[in-house]
């Protein structure tokens, strides 16, 4: 159970399991002062959803940009008895979600995992897992920049203002630019998102393909920017749409493809090249959802894009 | 022949071994100790205290060994232990006027109250490589003179006598220190914490920046009235006593700017501060940073804000060079599924392009058609 679900144990070491962690520093590295101050920006980014609460962020052992935000939430959060789960590009065994996962099995001894229906908190980096997840899960994103109307007004002064008026204007401008002059809104990732009915928000770098998994979501959502200071949140069974316009509605991102190996249509696609003739295949991006359906049998059709009429697997 | 992305811990750990190995070298060279980084790289040592906002020539010195001579990287160990240190207190302001001096130079005075004193500079030095350093041996013993009996009188501290500069008015020790560390940094910004930023920002961001200004991005007119290094002492305000206990001496340099400014009709004309503070020996920064301090007080003293210097959210958004470089090499992770979100779409309109083309329509029709 994270912290944040009502353990308030963290002062008494003995009520630890301790046996492999790193008593140099405090039960997952942060001071409880810092910890405290964090939650409480946690609660208050609860209680507001999508509302960027400024809060103190501090300097981690990794470097900003790679993910001390979502560190810091993390380690605010972290119970003795969590299991931890941490992605980079869908994947467990990128090597930031590798070192990220050391870190906090070195500094809080928690049991960590790949499978994402075992994990009660997973932190990510880019993506959503494709398996819905569940009551009591949070999911923890590393923000690299959280303010959706950042690249229309550098200006951290005026777009605060722009939120506490709700004055949006500008990212529909902007969508509707996109599509005059493509023909569709040219955003693919971090698509902006309204929480709520109210903020304007940044689901982060994640393809807008995962954007529909984040509306109505079972587990509570946790995102933090270290190194521009802001923490923001979507409590569980939340309304989160993705901007757009009647005669535009979103469209999640579709790959004409299958997985090579375990031949899911349905899921983000990762593109390998495999050789220098242009040869490539697709795999989930997710490596726990392809492990999880090739241990059920599923198998991967033809490295590349496949014939509509071959395609057998479901979703 | 799906191996790109497994193996990442096994990797990460032979990574961090070759790091080892490297950062030793040739192990028939003598390894360097920490005592030979803080003596004989000692502005090295004092550029990573002053970002790292840790005053430990030990921290520092290992932290450059293991950096391997990186000094960001050094800084950014610094903080990284500093962040979680306690905080039990803020110390009594330093009192920079009875600094045990070192170095005192003005620009602006030829002579003044306590006199020049250049100390160890490489101003006036011939930047000829010196070759009687490749072998090393001993150097001769420097001259020496009894220690100033008088206190040497800050050249703003004279000015403000005749009422010539703005004064800068006495600290409320009631108001609470500002910590940008502690709290968020909020915009606009009060000039305490804008000075934190400063001396915690990058040395090389912020001799652009006061470069600039020189060269008319914000000009400010300074004049260097005065910098000085040497020793003073930290004094801690302990309750229990009744009375501030001295804490130990640091090494500080600061730099007074004055730096014109026109009057208004209510105020005579008189000049401006810029200031600048660096733990140790840090002149470049400390009169970097009081040019930086003086153009960002432009909305302050009614100056309209046009260049970048002058532009509190660029300058103070910007300096930190734990955050820039983070951010910056960030770009070296994985960023496979953004790029294949966007890939899919550069190829999804290049097909509705060569479709259009070979429909014979003109391309997408402009929004207003």
């Amino acid at each position: 159970m994270s912290a944040l679900q009502g353990d308030t144990s963290h002062r008494d070491e003995s009520h630890r399991d301790t046996s492999q962690r790193d008593r140099t520093y405090n039960f997952a590295y942060l001071d409880e002062q810092t910890k405290r101050m964090i939650r409480r920006a946690i609660l208050k980014g609860i209680a507001i959803p999508g509302y960027q609460v400024p809060f103190a962020s501090r300097e981690m052992p990794m470097p900003f940009g790679w993910g001390t935000g979502g560190v810091q939430v993390t380690a605010s959060i972290l119970g003795p008895d969590d299991v931890l789960k941490v992605i980079d590009q869908g994947s467990d065994d990128t090597t930031n979600a590798v070192s990220i996962r050391k870190f906090f099995a070195k500094t809080a001894g928690v049991r960590t995992t790949t499978r994402t229906g075992e994990a009660s908190v997973i932190q990510t980096r880019h993506r959503i897992p494709e398996a819905p997840l569940h009551e009591g899960q949070v999911l923890v994103y590393q923000v690299p920049i959280p303010e959706p109307l950042r690249f229309l007004e550098p200006r951290e002064t005026e777009t605060r203002r722009m939120h506490a008026l709700a004055e949006y204007g500008l990212m529909h401008v902007k969508l509707y630019e996109d599509i005059a002059r493509h023909g569709h809104i040219a955003t693919t990732y971090a698509y902006p998102v309204q929480v709520d009915g109210r903020y304007v928000t940044d689901p982060s770098p994640t393809p807008k393909f995962d954007n529909p998994k984040m509306n109505d979501c079972a587990a509570l959502q946790l995102f933090g920017a270290g190194r521009e200071k802001r923490i923001y949140a979507i409590p569980p069974y939340t309304q989160v749409v993705s901007l757009d316009f009647e005669d535009h509605p979103f469209e999640p991102y579709r790959h004409d493809a299958a997985c090579a190996l375990c031949g899911a249509t349905e899921s983000f696609l990762d593109e390998v090249i495999t050789d220098d003739r242009g040869s490539r295949m697709f795999l989930c991006s997710d490596t726990d959802y392809c492990a999880t359906r090739r241990a059920e049998g599923e198998q991967g059709g033809p490295s590349g894009p496949p014939e509509r009429s071959k395609e057998t697997h479901g979703a | 022949m799906y191996v790109a992305v497994k193996g990442g811990e096994r990797a990460i750990e032979n990574a961090h071994a070759l790091l080892a190995h490297a950062r030793r070298g040739d192990p028939s060279v003598p390894e360097i100790s920490l005592a030979q980084i803080s003596q004989q790289l000692a502005l090295a040592v004092d550029r990573v205290m002053s970002e790292g906002s840790l005053y430990d020539r030990e921290l520092a010195a290992l932290a450059i060994k293991q950096a391997r001579g990186d000094l960001i990287e050094a800084i950014f160990l610094v903080r990284a232990f500093r962040t979680t240190a306690e905080r039990f207190g803020a110390s009594e302001p330093i009192d920079t006027a009875a600094m045990a001096m070192d170095r005192r130079i003005s620009a602006t005075f030829k002579d003044l109250p306590g006199g020049q004193v250049l100390g160890p500079t490489f101003d006036y030095t011939h930047r000829l490589l010196d070759h009687d350093l490749v072998a090393g041996g001993p150097v001769p013993e420097p001259a020496r003179a009894p220690a100033a009996a008088a206190a040497m009188p800050r050249v703003t501290d004279l000015l403000a006598a005749d009422d010539l500069i703005e004064h800068s008015g006495a600290p409320d020790p009631a108001a609470p220190v500002g910590d940008l560390t502690r709290e968020p940094l909020g915009l606009p910004a009060e000039r305490d914490l804008r000075l934190q930023n400063l001396a915690r920002g990058d040395e090389g961001f912020l001799l652009a920046l006061g470069y600039s200004t020189q060269r008319g991005y914000g000009r400010t007119h300074p004049f260097a009235g005065e910098i000085r290094f040497g020793t003073v002492e930290v004094e801690l305000f302990a309750p229990e006593l009744g009375f501030a206990v001295p804490l130990g001496r640091i090494a500080v340099t600061e730099c007074q700017m004055v730096n014109q400014f026109g009057g208004t009709a209510s105020e005579p004309p008189r000049f401006t501060r810029g200031y600048g503070l660096t733990f140790g020996q840090g002149e470049r920064k400390a009169i970097a940073m009081a040019l930086v301090d003086r153009a960002l007080r432009a909305r302050e003293l009614g100056e309209d804000v046009k260049a970048p210097a002058q532009d509190e959210e660029f300058v103070l958004m910007h300096s930190d060079n734990v955050q820039a470089t983070g951010f910056v090499e960030h770009l070296k992770l994985p960023h496979y599924v953004d790029f294949q979100a966007e890939l899919g779409l550069v190829r999804r309109l290049r097909a509705e392009f060569a479709a259009a083309a070979r429909a014979g329509e003109p391309g997408i029709p402009e929004a207003a058609e």
